[in-house]
This record gives structure tokens, sequence and C-alpha cells, in this order.
């Protein structure tokens, strides 16, 4: 009887085209919102997840997320590398500084500053000169994408910043010595890479500048037990790179209110798709209720009937969902280059069918319960 | 023709049945007692709302009884498991409704099969007894078609090689010529009876229509929930055919 069940719904195409519709715009609210939250997600931590080489963050225990900077004082340093099981902590700086284009724009940029003998901490791909040319005097690495980007030169003539540039931080000289690519990140301001000690010199005068101590755990040494004992003797917040990059993200989704928004949408989407399926579903029961009453008065048991209708729906929801599906995923290529944050996990294609799933189930739920009660004696009434 | 023990399709004792409770109760049958033999049409006719169309709902086993005993061919339906009971119909009944009740969606022979299909044959040998059917029934070049691009009388001889497909021993048929006109309803009579009526095989049908009347082998004429005449031998078939074309009973009416 499955081929029955596919004429009966393929035949009337107007139900049928209303009912894929209903779904593809459902799984494609659902999908589609889904990965561009998980692309903000992922966004947020991406400067932590870039600057990986070590093992610990050591920051003020106020520090909420990854931009928010408070620094702590300079001793911290060396208390951590007097902590057993820490093979080597240097320092870093990052705060936003104001940075003056060659052609007099203005650029709020977060500047890092990193520890002048390892440079360890520095941008994930050099793209652009070596990042030891950070050692030369007042050099600077911008990232290629923001140069021709927040960095571009727009007075005059408009181009990308680039190498050889002179640009002003905070009113001292600076040249830029190389470029670098790095992950697309949540906050648009440009990141700007220098060593810890000119950082430290160009920033407003403050007497605690030191913003983290990346902490390098002996090997063998239990991570977990070393960042337990500098939190003990430094009272300061220790994190490893998953807790730093989940805090700061949690921190920012809420902060944001990104998580309520995109909630909102996707339940919305959830919920269009279960009103629309629904109420499709149910008419084209209704329309064919009588057709169902022949069925069941020759024979057909309830379980066939419920069968043939589980096959109807689950045939427009895989049918809806990969349409949805597919749109959603040509929407996040599309727009790939234009900076949409979208980035489809495996997870949400399997959350997102087991929700439009459940919604065709759902929907398909009102139509079978009209059709297990019908008498098949209908078939006799005019 | 009188039914004996050994050849009986239908037997029916004291059936009622009743509709609502309480205050709003309608009692659509008051005791039928009805035999019909195997080989033979009865035509159960009557004004509407005589319960017709109720009876034959029980005698297909759609609609329970309240009270007595029905059995077709030796099977009580009612005494069935409700699984049970629905698979002895879609084996035993045969279904032509008044306005086909034909699948739209689906092409004639599929239509045809559908009965074979609910009976758990597979699709390949249900759709070759379909056509078969469809030859029988004078419809074998138009097994492609689709319910929609058939005339009334194509479509009630469509119902007609469905309701024998997966060859029943009782077909019901409720008002089979009243979406008919005369001489289509005349056509669809003969042919149902050439080809469905066997000797191992009951027809009941339910009309209005006087104009067929000739084609049945006995008449139970109904009233108020009960049967008060048998009619049948040519006199008395010509007789009521009289008496309904006088009084208009051969217009569509609504079952019971």
């Amino acid at each position: 009887m499955n081929f029955v069940a596919l004429k009966m719904l393929m035949g009337d195409k107007l139900k049928y085209i209303a009912l894929v519709a209903g779904i593809s715009f459902a799984a494609l609210l659902i999908t589609q919102q889904a990965s561009i939250f998980n692309g903000f997600a992922l966004q947020i931590g991406a400067w932590i997840r870039d600057t990986a080489v070590a093992d610990l963050w050591v920051m003020d225990d106020q520090v909420e997320f990854e931009n928010d900077f408070k620094p702590m004082s300079d001793t911290a340093l060396q208390r951590v590398r007097g902590i057993d099981g820490v093979k080597w902590a240097v320092p870093m700086y990052k705060n936003y500084l104001r940075v003056r284009l060659p052609d007099g724009t203005m650029v709020l940029s977060r500047v890092v500053g990193l520890d002048d003998a390892t440079l360890a901490g520095g941008p994930p791909e050099i793209t652009s000169g070596q990042l030891s040319d950070l050692r030369a005097d007042r050099a600077v690495f911008i990232n290629e994408a923001q140069a021709k980007d927040t960095l571009r030169l727009k007075r005059g003539e408009s181009r990308p910043l680039r190498v050889g540039d002179r640009i002003s931080i905070n009113d001292n000289d600076a040249i830029v010595a190389g470029t670098y690519r790095a992950s697309r990140e949540f906050f648009w301001d440009p990141v700007i890479y220098t060593t810890y000690s000119r950082a430290v010199a160009w920033a407003p005068k403050m007497r605690r500048v030191l913003m983290y101590v990346l902490v390098k755990v002996q090997d063998g040494a239990d991570i977990q037990a070393v960042q337990q004992r500098i939190r003990e003797k430094t009272g300061l917040a220790v994190l490893t790179n998953r807790e730093f990059d989940k805090q700061s993200t949690r921190e920012l989704l809420s902060r944001t209110g990104i998580l309520i928004n995109f909630g909102i949408t996707i339940i919305l989407g959830f919920v269009i798709g279960l009103l629309v399926a629904g109420q499709t579903f149910y008419t084209f029961v209704l329309d064919n209720l009588k057709l169902f009453g022949t069925l069941k008065a020759m024979g057909a048991s309830n379980g066939t009937v419920m069968r043939m209708m589980c096959i109807q729906v689950v045939l427009v929801g895989l049918i809806g969902y990969g349409i949805g599906l597919g749109a959603a995923s040509l929407t996040g290529m599309s727009f790939h280059k234009a900076g949409l944050a979208f980035h489809m996990d495996w997870q949400i294609p399997v959350v997102g069918g087991i929700a439009v799933l459940a919604c065709c189930l759902v929907a398909g739920v009102l139509g079978m319960v009209r059709v297990v009660r019908l008498e098949p004696a209908i078939v006799f009434k005019s | 023709m009188h039914a004996t023990n050994d050849n009986l399709a239908v037997y029916c004792r004291g059936v009622t049945k009743t509709y609502g409770s309480n205050g709003n109760r309608v009692t659509a049958l008051r005791g039928i007692d009805l035999e019909v033999s195997a080989g033979e049409l009865m035509m159960l006719v009557g004004p509407s709302g005589c319960g017709k169309t109720t009876l034959i709902s029980v005698l297909a086993g759609i609609l329970d009884h309240d009270e007595g005993e029905c059995r077709v061919f030796g099977m009580n339906f009612q005494a069935m498991r409700s699984r049970e009971r629905t698979k002895r119909r879609g084996e035993t009944i045969g279904f032509v409704f008044q306005s086909f009740n034909l699948l739209p969606t689906l092409t004639t022979a599929e239509n045809v099969a559908v009965p074979m299909l609910i009976n758990g044959v597979s699709r390949s040998k249900a759709l070759v007894k379909a056509n078969e059917l469809l030859d029988q029934v004078g419809l074998g070049d138009r097994d492609k078609s689709l319910p929609s691009e058939l005339s009334g009388g194509q479509q009630q001889r469509v119902a007609i090689a469905r309701s024998l497909v997966h060859d029943p021993k009782l077909i019901v048929c409720d008002e089979p010529t009243s979406a008919l006109d005369h001489e289509t309803g005349h056509r669809v009579m003969e042919m149902l009876k050439d080809v469905a009526l066997k000797q191992d095989r009951a027809l009941i049908i339910v009309t209005h229509d006087a104009r067929i009347f000739s084609f049945a082998d006995r008449i139970a004429k109904m009233d108020d929930g009960r049967i008060v005449k048998f009619m049948e031998g040519e006199d008395e078939l010509s007789d009521l055919k009289s008496a309904a074309m006088l009084t208009g009973a051969h217009a569509q009416g609504a079952g019971s």
C-alpha cells in the first residue's frame, strides 16, 4: 500500500507543494539560524584558539571574556613562574589603543604585545615577513583581511594598509613589518601585534599593565593540578584554552542577546513548520477522509492506514528538510565571502532533521487520530 | 428463490440498531430477519431513512448492530476481534458505492488492484488481476486512465471491477446507478449481474432506482427499520416497479 500512500500524497499537487514548502521553510530557518548562531559562537573564541600555544591562561579573576581587559600586577608573572609544574610562563599585553593610519583615519584597535624573548602567542599564520621581524624597531604586524577592510586607507588614495606603511599608535610611530592571517573574530576591531615591551610603552601609563600570563605546563605534569596550584598561590583566574573559550562565548552570547534572538528564531522556525505542516496535512486528511474510510471498509487495518500516513508525513518531511537544508547551505556558501558567520557542524543537520521529523510526526498525529477514529460506515454516507 | 441452509450467504435474525443516546435515540433497524442465498441478487428498497444503508453496513461488517444475530457465509463479524474482522471483511466483501469512491490519483488499474493490495498481494500480481477485471468490464484499454478521465458509467464499471478483483463472496452495492443516466445505469446493472453473480456469491443492492428492479431475484421492501415485504417473480416485481415509478421513487435519494 506504500505506493498508494505516495500517489495519494503527490497527486494532490497543491497541498503537496504547500506541505513541502512549509517544511522546507521551517528546515531553512532552523538549520540556517542554528548555523549562523554556531558561526557567531565560534567567532567569539577564535582569537583564543588561534593563540593556543600554551596550556593555561592566567588573568585577573574579574575577567569575564577575552576582550574584557582587566590588568594584573606585573609581579604575577614571576609568581606564576615560581610554581611547581610550570615549564614556562610569558607575559601578554592586550588592550584597545588608538591607531592613526597614514591618511589620518583613526581606528580603535586591539594591540597585542608578545613576550619580547619568545614572541609566544603570536598570530597563527604569517603571510608576509617573519614573526621575528617584530623585533625590528617600531615593528607591528597587521591582519591581511583587516588591512583591506577596517585598516583600509580611505582618504585620498583608497588602498589597503600594507607592509612598510607608517602608522601611529597612541601617538607613537610604528611601521607595518608584516601581515598575518587569522580566524575571523566576533569583534571587528583590528588586532595589531607587536612586542610586549613596546605595547606597554605605547599604552597609557598605568600601574598595572599585564593582561595575561601564558603558561606551558611541564611535560608529564597534570594540567589541572598545576592550574589549581596557580589559582591557590596567586588568587588569579587560571583557565585552559577550552575553558577560556567557553567562558568568553557563554558570556558574550548572553550579554549580546544573541542566544535569545537566535533561540527565538529557531523556535519560530519549528512552530511555523508545525503549524503549516499540521494545518496542511490535516486539511489533506479531511479532504481524503472518505477515501481513507473506503480503504478501511475494504479491509485496510488502522495499522495499514497509519503506516500510509506515516510514509506521507515522513516523505514530505525528508523532501522539505532536504530542500531547506540545501537552501541553508547555499546561503552559507553564497554569503561566505561577505563575512556571514555561518558554520554548519554535523550536529546541526542531525538535530535539525530530528526537529523537522518531530514537527512532521506531531503534525501527522492529528490526522492519524482522525482517521483511526473514523468509522468505515462513513463510506455509505452521501 | 429461497435460501436453504446449504447455500446461505446472509442470515439475519432480529437485528436491531439504534443511533445516538438518551433523548437523541434514532432506531434504524427494528428486528430485521433476512436470508440471502448464494447466487442470489437481492435488492433492498424503500424510502429514505428506512434503514437500507444501515442494514448493508451491518451485513458488510462495518457497523455493529445492537441485538440479534447476523452471519455472512457463516461468519459472525461482530463476534470477531477488530483485527480479524477487518481482515475477513477485506477478503469476503466487495463494495460498490453511489459516488464510486475511486482514488483520484490512482489509475483505473491501480484503483481496481487496491483490495488485493490490502489483502497483501504483491503489486505486480494485483495489477495483472486488475487488468483482467478491467477487460471483463470492457475497460481493458483504459487501464492507465485516471478516474477523472472517465465518464460516470465508466467509473462505476471500474468500481465494480474493484469490488470483484479479490473474488469476494458478498458484494454490497449502495445506489450503484443513482449517479448514472438510465441507459448507462441499465448497462452497468447488466454487466454487474453478468460479471459478478456466481453460484457461490451473493449480491445485495440498495437502491431507489425502480428502473433496475427487474434485475433482482428478490426485493426486500423496507420501511421504518423493518422489512415489510419480500417480492419475487415477474408479476410482483413488475407491480413494485410500476408503483415506484408512479410515486417517483426512482429519484436519487439519500441513504438512511
